[in-house]
This record gives C-alpha cells, sequence and structure tokens, in this order.
C-alpha cells in the first residue's frame, strides 16, 4: 500500500498551496465553511464539489496512462451514461437506473480495451472513435433534447449530502479508497506497472498483458458513467452535447499533473486526483476573483507548466542527476 | 610495431587522469598510450572505468586532472563534436545514426554538398559509394540505414569517424551484436585503417576476439591502470588475473559431473515440433540435471528453437510432453505454469522492466504465475528479494533500485532470479554471459552448473564455444534453422562443434580456435 501515498507527491502538493494562497487572497472568505440543512457550504467545498467528474476520470486514465495507453472516450462515454440515466430516472428505481448507465460504461470499456489489446490498434486512434461516435449515441439516446428528470433518488445523488459532505465528493472519496484497494491490494497495480513500463518483457514472465489493458480501459470507462450520472443528477439533466464535452483533457492533464508519465509504467492514483483538484482550484479561483473565464484556459496552461517544471528531473536539481551519475557509473 | 627508441610522440597520450563523481573515484591517475597504427584493447570488468577514461578524453565528461595529447600537442576537447574536430572519433555498441536516413545521409550528415542552399543527392551518392568501396562495401548508399545488419551500420559509422578525418578511432564494444562471420569483416577493417597508420582503441568483453585483433593491451580495475602489455606475451590466465585481481580457477575445465547424469528422468520432451518457415520439426528431449547447450551461427535457429520450446511462439506441429504428460505451449504464460522459465538475450527489450525496482523485477513471473488474487505481500516480497540478491550477489544489494540502473551482468542476475523464484523445472537461458564482465561470466556459468546439479533441466543457448564446452551434457547443432546434429559425453568439444557447425556452409571462414 505505500505506493498509494505520495512519497513523490511534492510538486503537486507545493502547487495546490500555493494556488489555494493565490484564491484566498484574491477571496478572502475562500476558507469559510458553513453547515446548512446538514450539509457544509463554502467554496473548499465547491473545489471538491466541482472537481468531481474530473478527478473519477483520472482514477481511470491514470490506469490506462499506466499502461502506456490513453482514452479519449472518456468524455462522450460521461454524455452517454448521463442520456441513459436521465432518460430512465423517472420511469425506473435507482439501482435500474445506475446498473443502465454503469453498465454501458462497461460496455463502452470493452469495445476500447478490445481494440487496443486484442486488435492492437493505437490506443489514441481506437479511443478517438468512441470519443466521436459516443456523443452521437448520447443525442440518439436523448433524441436531440436535454432530458431533465426529477427523481429524487438520482438528484440526491447529486446535490445531497452524507455527513456534512456533498454526495458527489463522497462518491469520489469511495471510488478513490476502492480503486486503491483494487489495484494496491491485488497485484493488479505492480502488473500494470511492469506492462506499462515493458510489455514485450512483461509477456514473455508470464505477465496476461492482454487482460491488463483490456482490465484498465473498462474500470476507465466505468469511472467515467460514473461521472457521467453525478454530472447529470448535478443538473438534474443530462445535456448530450454539453456533458462531459473536453473533461478527458482535463483527465489527462490531471494525471500528467499527478507525475504519471505518458510512456508508462509507474503510477500513483492519489497524485492523479490532486491533479484534478489543482485544476479545479484554479477554475475556482478565477471565477471567485471576478476575471472573465477566457483568463482561465490561460492561467491553467502557466500552472500546469510550472507544476511539470518542477517535477522534471533538470530543474528538481541537477543534484538529482549528477547523483544519478554517480551511482551507476561507481 | 615500430618499437625501441622512437623518437616521436606517441598519437595519443594521457598521463594522470582523474575523476570523480561525488564521493566515487571513476578514474585515478591514469595514463593511457596509444602508437599511430596500433589496435589497443582497453579491457577491464564493468565499473573499471573504460566508460569513464572513453568519456574524459573525448570531452564527454570534464575532467579533474591529469592531461591529453595528440600527437604531442595538448587537448582539452569541451565535447564529443569538438573531440571529433580534433580528431579523436568514438563508435558506440549502440550506433549512433539516423535509421530512418539513408546510408549516404547518414556518412555526410551535417556536411553534405552543396550548390545553391540544395544538397547534390547524386555527388553525395556518388561520395558516399566511394567512401564505403574502400572498406569493402558494395551497397545501395540510397536505402535507409535500417535496413542493413547492425555489421554494416558499424561500418557506416566507422566509415564516417574516419572521412571526418580522425586520428584516434575509439570502438567501445563493436563486437557484442555481430556474428563470427561480421565480426572478420569488421576486423579486416580495422587492419586497414590501422596500415594506414590509424591509432585504435579496441574496448570488448570478448577475449578471444581482443587476442586475435589487438597489438597491445591495457587493463584497468576500479578505476585505477593496472597495466599495458603486448598481446602476444600476454597469457590468457594472466589478463584475466590482472582484469580480475583474483586467482581464477582454470576456466575451460572440463565438467567434473559429466556422464554422470545419462539415467535422469525426462522433464520435458519435443517431438518433431516445429513451424513453418521458423524452425524445420526436431526432436528434443530435456532431462532434470542435465545442461542441453543449443550452438550455431546467429540465425541458425537457436533463439527460434528456445521461443518455441518455452512457448514464446506458437509450434504450427509436433507434441510438447512434460513430465511425459502432453501439453500445449500457446503462450508464455502455458511456459510459465508448466514451470518453464527462459531468459531472452535481449536482456533490455525483452528482460528487464527498467524502471521498476529490482524487488519487483524478481516477484514479477511468480506474482504473474500466482495470479492477480492471491499478492505477495510485501514482506514476502523483500524476503525473496533479499533472499536472491544475496545468493546470486547482486550488486548493489538494494533491492529498491530501479534495476535499469544496475549494469549488465547484474541484471542478468535479476532476470535469473526472477525465474529462480517461480521454482521451475526447466530454464531456458539465451545467450546468458552475452555483453557481461568477466566476473560475472564466471558466476553465471558457476551457478549454471549448480542449478542442473540440484535436478533443474536447463537449456542454454551460447555463441561462446569454450563456454559450451565447460557445462553441457549435450550439444544440440544448428544450422540454417534445423537441428542437425548432437553431441554427447566425449564428443563435446570445439573442434566438433566447429565441425558441425561449418560442414556444407562455404562463406564461412573458420579458424581453429584454441
Amino acid at each position: 500500500m505505500t505506493a498509494l501515498l505520495p512519497r513523490r507527491g511534492l510538486a503537486q502538493i507545493l502547487a495546490l498551496i500555493v494556488i489555494l494562497a493565490v484564491d484566498r487572497v484574491v477571496s478572502p472568505q475562500f476558507f469559510d465553511l458553513r453547515l446548512q440543512d446538514g450539509r457544509l457550504f463554502g467554496s473548499l467545498i465547491d473545489v471538491l464539489n466541482r472537481g468531481t467528474p474530473v478527478a473519477l476520470l483520472s482514477l481511470g486514465m491514470v490506469l490506462v496512462i499506466a499502461t502506456r495507453g490513453i482514452d479519449l472516450s472518456v468524455g462522450a462515454i460521461m454524455a452517454i451514461s448521463g442520456a441513459i440515466a436521465a432518460s430512465l430516472a423517472d420511469s425506473h428505481g435507482l439501482p435500474v437506473v445506475l446498473a443502465a448507465a454503469l453498465g454501458a460504461g462497461l460496455v463502452c470499456g470493452l469495445w476500447n480495451g478490445f481494440l487496443v489489446a486484442v486488435l492492437g490498434m493505437q490506443p489514441i486512434v481506437a479511443t478517438l472513435i468512441l470519443m466521436v461516435a459516443g456523443r452521437g449515441i448520447a443525442q440518439l439516446i436523448t433524441e436531440g433534447r436535454i432530458v431533465t428528470f426529477s427523481s429524487p433518488g438520482l438528484v440526491w445523488l447529486g446535490n445531497g449530502a452524507i455527513l456534512g459532505i456533498p454526495m458527489p465528493v463522497a462518491i469520489a472519496l469511495g471510488m478513490l479508497i476502492l480503486t486503491g484497494a483494487v489495484v494496491r491490494g491485488s497485484a493488479l497495480g505492480l502488473l500494470i506497472e511492469a506492462t506499462g513500463g515493458n510489455a514485450r518483457a512483461s509477456e514473455l514472465a508470464g505477465v496476461g498483458t492482454r487482460a491488463m489493458i483490456l482490465a484498465v480501459y473498462v474500470w476507465c470507462g466505468v469511472c467515467a458513467a460514473l461521472a457521467g450520472v453525478i454530472a447529470a443528477a448535478d443538473i438534474m439533466g443530462a445535456d448530450a452535447n454539453n456533458a462531459g464535452l473536453w473533461l478527458e483533457l482535463d483527465a489527462i492533464l490531471a494525471v500528467v499533473i499527478g507525475g504519471t508519465s505518458l510512456f508508462g509504467g509507474r503510477f500513483s492514483l492519489i497524485l492523479a486526483v490532486l491533479g484534478a483538484l489543482i485544476i479545479q482550484t484554479m477554475n475556482t479561483g478565477i471565477l471567485l476573483s471576478g476575471y472573465p473565464p477566457e483568463f482561465n484556459l490561460l492561467v491553467k496552461a502557466v500552472v500546469v507548466l510550472a507544476v511539470l517544471l518542477l517535477q522534471s528531473p533538470k530543474l528538481s536539481g541537477f543534484a538529482g542527476i549528477a547523483a544519478r551519475l554517480r551511482r551507476t557509473k561507481a | 610495431m615500430e618499437n625501441g627508441l622512437d623518437p616521436a610522440p606517441p598519437l595519443l597520450e594521457v598521463r594522470g587522469i582523474s575523476k570523480s563523481f561525488g564521493a566515487v573515484r571513476a578514474l585515478q591517475e591514469v595514463d593511457f598510450t596509444l602508437r599511430a597504427g596500433e589496435i589497443h584493447a582497453l579491457l577491464g570488468e564493468n565499473g573499471a572505468g573504460k566508460s569513464t577514461l572513453i568519456k574524459v578524453v573525448t570531452g564527454v565528461f570534464p575532467r579533474d586532472a591529469g592531461i591529453v595529447r595528440l600527437g604531442g600537442e595538448e587537448v582539452a576537447p569541451r565535447s564529443a563534436k569538438a573531440a571529433l574536430g580534433a580528431g579523436i572519433a568514438t563508435v558506440y555498441q549502440e550506433v549512433n545514426l539516423l535509421p530512418n536516413l539513408s546510408v549516404a545521409q547518414n556518412l555526410f550528415l551535417d556536411r553534405q554538398p552543396m550548390r545553391f542552399g540544395i544538397v547534390r543527392e547524386g555527388e553525395m551518392r556518388r561520395r558516399a559509394k566511394t567512401l564505403l568501396a574502400d572498406f569493402g562495401l558494395e551497397i545501395d548508399v540510397a536505402a535507409p540505414l535500417g535496413n542493413y545488419s547492425v555489421a554494416i551500420q558499424h561500418v557506416t559509422a566507422i566509415a564516417r569517424a574516419v572521412d571526418l578525418s580522425a586520428r584516434v578511432l575509439i570502438l567501445d564494444e563493436p563486437t557484442a551484436s555481430l556474428d563470427r562471420h561480421e565480426v572478420e569483416i569488421l576486423f579486416g577493417i580495422m587492419r586497414q585503417l590501422a596500415k594506414r597508420g590509424i591509432g585504435i582503441v579496441f574496448v570488448s568483453h570478448f577475449l578471444d576476439q581482443v587476442y586475435e585483433i589487438s597489438d597491445r593491451i591495457t587493463v584497468l580495475r576500479n578505476g585505477r591502470l593496472v597495466g599495458e602489455r603486448e598481446t602476444a606475451s600476454l597469457s590468457r590466465l594472466e589478463l584475466i588475473r590482472m582484469m580480475l585481481g583474483r586467482e581464477l580457477a582454470e576456466t575451460t575445465s572440463a565438467r567434473a559431473s559429466q556422464g554422470e547424469h545419462r539415467a535422469r528422468e525426462v522433464c520435458a520432451s519435443f517431438e518433431n515440433y516445429g513451424k513453418a518457415g521458423y524452425v524445420a520439426p526436431f526432436n528434443l528431449e530435456l532431462r532434470h540435471g542435465e545442461v542441453v547447450a543449443l550452438a550455431g551461427l546467429l540465425g541458425s535457429g537457436r533463439t527460434e528453437t528456445a521461443r518455441l520450446v518455452f512457448g514464446a511462439e506458437r509450434a504450427d506441429r509436433g507434441q510438447a510432453r512434460v513430465e511425459g504428460a502432453p501439453v500445449r505451449l500457446q503462450s508464455p504464460r502455458d511456459g510459465v505454469r508448466h514451470g518453464f522459465g527462459y531468459c531472452p538475450e535481449e536482456r533490455k527489450t525483452d528482460g528487464i522492466v527498467a524502471e521498476l525496482s529490482v524487488r519487483e523485477n524478481i516477484v514479477l513471473a511468480l506474482q504473474a504465475k500466482r495470479g492477480l488474487h492471491r499478492p505477495l505481500s510485501r514482506r514476502e516480497q523483500d524476503e525473496i528479494a533479499k533472499r536472491y540478491v544475496k545468493m546470486l550477489d547482486i550488486r548493489p544489494p538494494d533491492p529498491e533500485r530501479p534495476v535499469g540502473l544496475l549494469s549488465g551482468g547484474n541484471q542478468q542476475k535479476v532476470l535469473l532470479a526472477r525465474w529462480l523464484a517461480t521454482s521451475p523445472r526447466l530454464l531456458v537461458l539465451d545467450e546468458p554471459t552475452r555483453g557481461i564482465d568477466v566476473g560475472a561470466h564466471a558466476e553465471i556459468i558457476r551457478l549454471i552448473r549448480e542449478l542442473c546439479d540440484d535436478g533443474l533441466a536447463l537449456l542454454v543457448i551460447s555463441s561462446e564455444l569454450d563456454e559450451i564446452v565447460t557445462y553441457s551434457d549435450r550439444v544440440v547443432v544448428l544450422r540454417d534453422r534445423a537441428h542437425v546434429e548432437e553431441l554427447t559425453g566425449e564428443a563435446i568439444d570445439v573442434g566438433n562443434i566447429l565441425a558441425a557447425i561449418a560442414a556444407d556452409s562455404v562463406t564461412v571462414a573458420l579458424e581453429a580456435h584454441t
């Protein structure tokens, strides 16, 4: 379980602290919390709440990227699952709605995994297919309209609270713990890292690399579907055109900020979620500052650059390189 | 060789070079002298300081102390490019050229013949052709370099270096990935260049080749100069003693227990086993406590046989049996399940997961065999890693170090440990001693013997016939992707193996080994 804890997460934690401090400057009430109707309110809670979809996406994305893959279709999967949930919400019970929406995500993940693991397609191309087609499927489900619902169960998932914590945050936290337990509690984590680090060598060592790759895409699909359900529950409706739009890029960004290399191998779940929070903290800060949201993208780019520079071995001390050279040449 | 009272200064003179990386003293007051027209072997175990010396001389690393004189004049290049400008060229084991560009473009990279700002392709190709003709190469210079064998890529790199007016040519492990025939070509070119007055530094792990090609030998050990000798007057035992700094038992003593295992039980057998276009059908019996070696030239079907046996490649005919029971070997997973292990030849691409730690690399196959649901706890992993790090003397003894930072010999030991941890019945080793230093080499041979005495069945591929003779109970000789002969007992000697390999093949010029 040690790998769950950020041993190398200093850059990310520093970045988060700096951004939080900046947010505090632009909005003096930033750290204020208050309890109302059994639910916590405040900017911090808002960050967590808004950050939930990307955090959930990054949980699946980090595993896919660890196998040296990428999944561009998660935004489209959000749209599909949101559309299914919204369409069924008022006619079926919550368990059926959830099962159908998450089942759709699972099927989408299987499709991606099949293309990558079995047919051997390049992940970026394979998932591009569903990225494009998925939004079309979602529009077919909603018949081009924005489907609204009022089912209390589903609305509660987006707006309710448990022990004062908003439901979306509780769900994301639960998923982080569940994913961590599955990945690090079984041998999955090691085998995924080995597959991403060197697939040929891992296969020759007897690792079922295809099964690993299939599994991570399936999990990525399920996480995306859950994010889609929460996003729909939040606005009490499904908009197939805009749900999850471009969020795949935020998810990839979150994983990269979290220090997992796009070349696969070592990954950290916690740091990927931290990456998602960094992104959301920035977004919220800019909204609070009153600057036009267009600045958001620019500021995001600058912060991402800063985090990546902090992580890069060249900047984080020539000392580090020298030490490594010393060791290899010794 | 012009010896004696030669008044002219040597071509390259290195005096009192020191270099430290932090607290580690990689080189301590090393001297090195290269004469014009000689081939000078630079030898030492991994970590002896050969690479560091080369990199300091060529300006890749700055030096802490000492001087370098080229033709009597002091030089201090700041980069490999500056060294090249001064006349010192280096060709590394992994050729640093661009496989997607044509041979001609590689030769004239950065200095293409131009007219009005446009590259004169025709002129460049003509000059490339002439240049390579000097080296006895008649190839299509317009084809991408990557289409050609590693040997031709090496020759191209050398031709480029020499054409850049190199006076000193440093070849770092040039023969590591060449077969016997290609080595001959390379040696021919080296001799020719030496005749022209170019001084050549030859770094190699292959002592046979060192004796064949070099005039003099300089040995480094732990960053210090051990000595400089004339090759002709230095015995092999003495050389190994210089390199290892300890007495080494006669390395070529025949295996004591040979012949005792005749009646051993069959571990795995393959009947009429083969794959069309890959390896002709063969019969092979592997017994417990027995080493079977596969001998043959590169491309003769040795690695292909190994991959079929392990299950890395699917056979399309024949029957495999494990302990008498018929089995199907469709994938490496099948092989692992039946208790097979396979250390591939290409350690870096097919063996290690460089980024992961020594511990994780060691437990990988065992974990894969146990399956997802039975993870090895961290404590079990630590115990396994610690046990094998100690047993195989993996250095440095740090299980948490990324395996990519270890030397080749230690990476090989990690791979051995990976399979030993699965308690295999059959271990397939493809070139287990290739590219690793003499000390680890001897250790791995000792290990092969020990494992065999413990009842393991071993199938070993090696290009080093001397080595095969030391440990094998049987030798299967391959030629042109078919098993052509099997030698046992007294019949196993280098001469017989060579004869079997060379039969009918006209092109291969083989010299008698000592």
